[in-house]
């Protein structure tokens, strides 16, 4: 699989030489696979918004380069509208930029900005809001009449009209309950699955993007500090605890065991694959009793 | 992009100007310019801008800070220069059509453009130095004796200490939205006079429904803390003066009378 997206020594510094300055990113390296589901990960103030912010061209790193689909995109005349387009940016509470007074006109404000013809605009739009599951009964409604999930999706369909390579979402779950955070990130899996697209996925939370994603990538400080699949990632869970970061519950809980003496395997990161593990340990160790002895 | 506006904005750093009483502050702004509009004369734009550069130094804000205001007032500075420019009567210096250069009106023009930069730079000063609160702070106790005439000065201070303390979030909110809509292949740059105002809708819906959502959960919050304006209320930290204070009343006193008579022309001039 050929990178679609590859940074090398990305730095950023805002502010530059006002008291206001502050390093957002320190010599940060990276390359995504077509393809590839990625969680980014960090702390407040990590840089992770900043970072996917440069993806699309919105930031201009103060040095270093950044290639998408092989191309510098910092090369004059470089395209950055098409950019845009092809890395679709969902920001954090991406309800707050509805404006249009129905949901469909919403979906279609992407697409037009980018010249299309009409018909292939509503055709789109109209993929788009099947994508993230509102049917057309919701075509005509205004996006102030929705529920919080719902307005998001909208937002979300927005960008994904685009027909973008990449899907960004920064903190997609954010402000949400419990259910409505489990059907954004069974969409965006789902996106994932059904049409392979490259996503990367920006959170604060071990737990939303453990079960999901292929790679993590740890940012503290404006650093990469960890770049490995979560089982790996979370290997260092002690690491991450010092830079604000928890690992989900079951590490903790899988970890606590195997001190206790419970020879289970120590890279689990989700609830069904720890149940299955206890629950074999016990069966191999006393046919199937609930008892444990060192 | 939209960072770049300083107006209103409080610039951390720590300096003698920035630990003076806001009272003091704001005095010695309007001290500054009233002077500036008694200013008539080269010697006493002399002393304002001896003033204003000591203002400046001692606030420790990077000048480069200040002038970045000047962007705002640009047309507004080049329509007053040019009129005082081409439409002053007086000794004639060169004519094309009904444009005619005076020598008054090229000395006029340069007093009226330093004092346009000179009142930007002045308040800058102020705002850069003191916080939103703060100043406020000492607006509400310079302004208090217009309370015995029924004016409602707690009330107005904590509107306007509101309004300046979300300057800063709606420019924020407005440079996310923009983003997001760029993200969104929105163009802002390009294009006539209508289709860039056009192009502002996208920006401006959003602005004004989250700016409304913040004053409901402002004001929600507000009550739920039994807030009921200004009756009896005291203060955690009551404003007072200090000797730097006292140290600035009396470099004002003295400013000002040298403006006035370097204006009046009692001194040489």
């Amino acid at each position: 699989m050929a990178a679609i997206i590859k940074a090398t020594d990305l730095n950023y510094v805002y502010s530059e030489g006002t008291a206001f300055e502050q390093h957002a990113l320190r010599q940060v390296n990276f390359e995504i696979p077509e393809g590839q589901f990625v969680g980014l990960i960090g702390h407040t103030g990590s840089g992770k918004s900043t970072l996917i912010q440069h993806l699309n061209g919105l930031i201009r790193a103060t040095s270093g380069t950044l290639e998408f689909e092989g191309e510098n995109i910092y090369q004059s005349g470089y395209d950055m509208k098409k950019l845009r387009s092809k890395v679709g940016l969902v920001f954090q509470y991406p309800e707050h930029q509805l404006f249009e007074i129905d949901v469909f006109s919403d979906v279609c404000f992407g697409p037009k900005n980018m010249g299309w013809s009409k018909e292939e605009i509503e055709a789109n739009a109209k993929q788009a809001l099947t994508m993230v599951g509102l049917d057309e009964s919701f075509y005509d409604l205004s996006p102030f009449e929705l529920s919080g999930g719902q307005k998001r999706r909208v937002a979300i369909a927005g960008v994904l009209a685009m027909k973008p390579h990449v899907l960004i979402l920064d903190e997609p779950t954010a402000g949400l309950d419990p259910k409505g955070r489990d059907e954004i990130l069974d969409e965006v899996a789902e996106l994932h699955r059904k049409y392979h697209m490259t996503i990367v996925l920006v959170s604060h939370s071990m737990e939303d993007v453990a079960k999901y994603v292929d790679r993590l990538l740890v940012m503290n400080h404006g650093e990469k500090v960890f770049d490995g699949t979560p089982r790996e990632v979370f290997r260092h869970y002690k690491e991450l605890e010092a830079i604000g970061l928890a690992a989900p519950q079951v590490t903790y809980l899988v970890h606590g065991l195997r001190e206790a003496g419970m020879p289970i395997d120590e890279d689990i990161t989700t609830i069904e694959e720890a149940k299955q593990a206890i629950l074999g340990a016990f069966s191999r160790q006393s046919g199937g009793k609930m008892r444990w002895t060192k | 992009m939209i960072r770049d506006i300083t107006l209103g904005q409080f610039y951390p750093v720590d300096s003698v100007l920035h630990r003076m009483d806001p009272r003091t502050k704001l005095f010695g702004t309007l001290i500054f310019i009233i002077s500036l509009f008694m200013a008539n004369t080269v010697a006493s734009y002399v002393v304002a801008t001896l003033f204003l550069l000591l203002a400046v130094r001692l606030s420790k804000v990077p000048p480069k800070f200040m002038l970045k205001g000047l962007k705002a007032i640009f047309f507004l500075f080049l329509i007053s220069v040019s009129f005082n420019l081409f439409l002053t009567d007086g000794e004639l210096i060169w004519q094309f059509g009904f444009l005619k250069i005076t020598r008054e009106g090229v000395w006029r023009a340069c007093f009226m453009g330093l004092r346009l930069i000179y009142l930007v730079v002045g308040s800058s000063v102020l705002t850069l130095t003191t916080t939103p609160n703060h100043l406020t702070d000492g607006l509400e106790k310079s302004m208090g004796f217009l309370k015995l005439l029924r004016v409602p000065v707690h009330e107005i201070s904590m509107m306007m200490s509101i309004a300046l303390r979300f300057i800063p979030i709606l420019i924020e909110e407005t440079d996310k939205i923009m983003k997001a809509q760029t993200a969104r292949g929105a163009d802002f740059e390009s294009g006539n006079l209508i289709q860039k105002a056009k192009s502002m809708v996208p920006i401006l819906v959003p602005l004004f429904i989250s700016a409304f959502r913040r004053a409901t959960d402002l004001a929600m919050a507000m009550e739920a803390r039994c807030y009921r304006g200004g009756e009896g209320r005291t203060k955690m930290k009551p404003l007072h003066y200090e000797r730097r204070d006292y140290i600035a009343y009396g470099v004002y006193a003295l400013y000002l009378l040298l403006v006035f008579l370097l204006v009046k022309g009692i001194v040489i001039g």
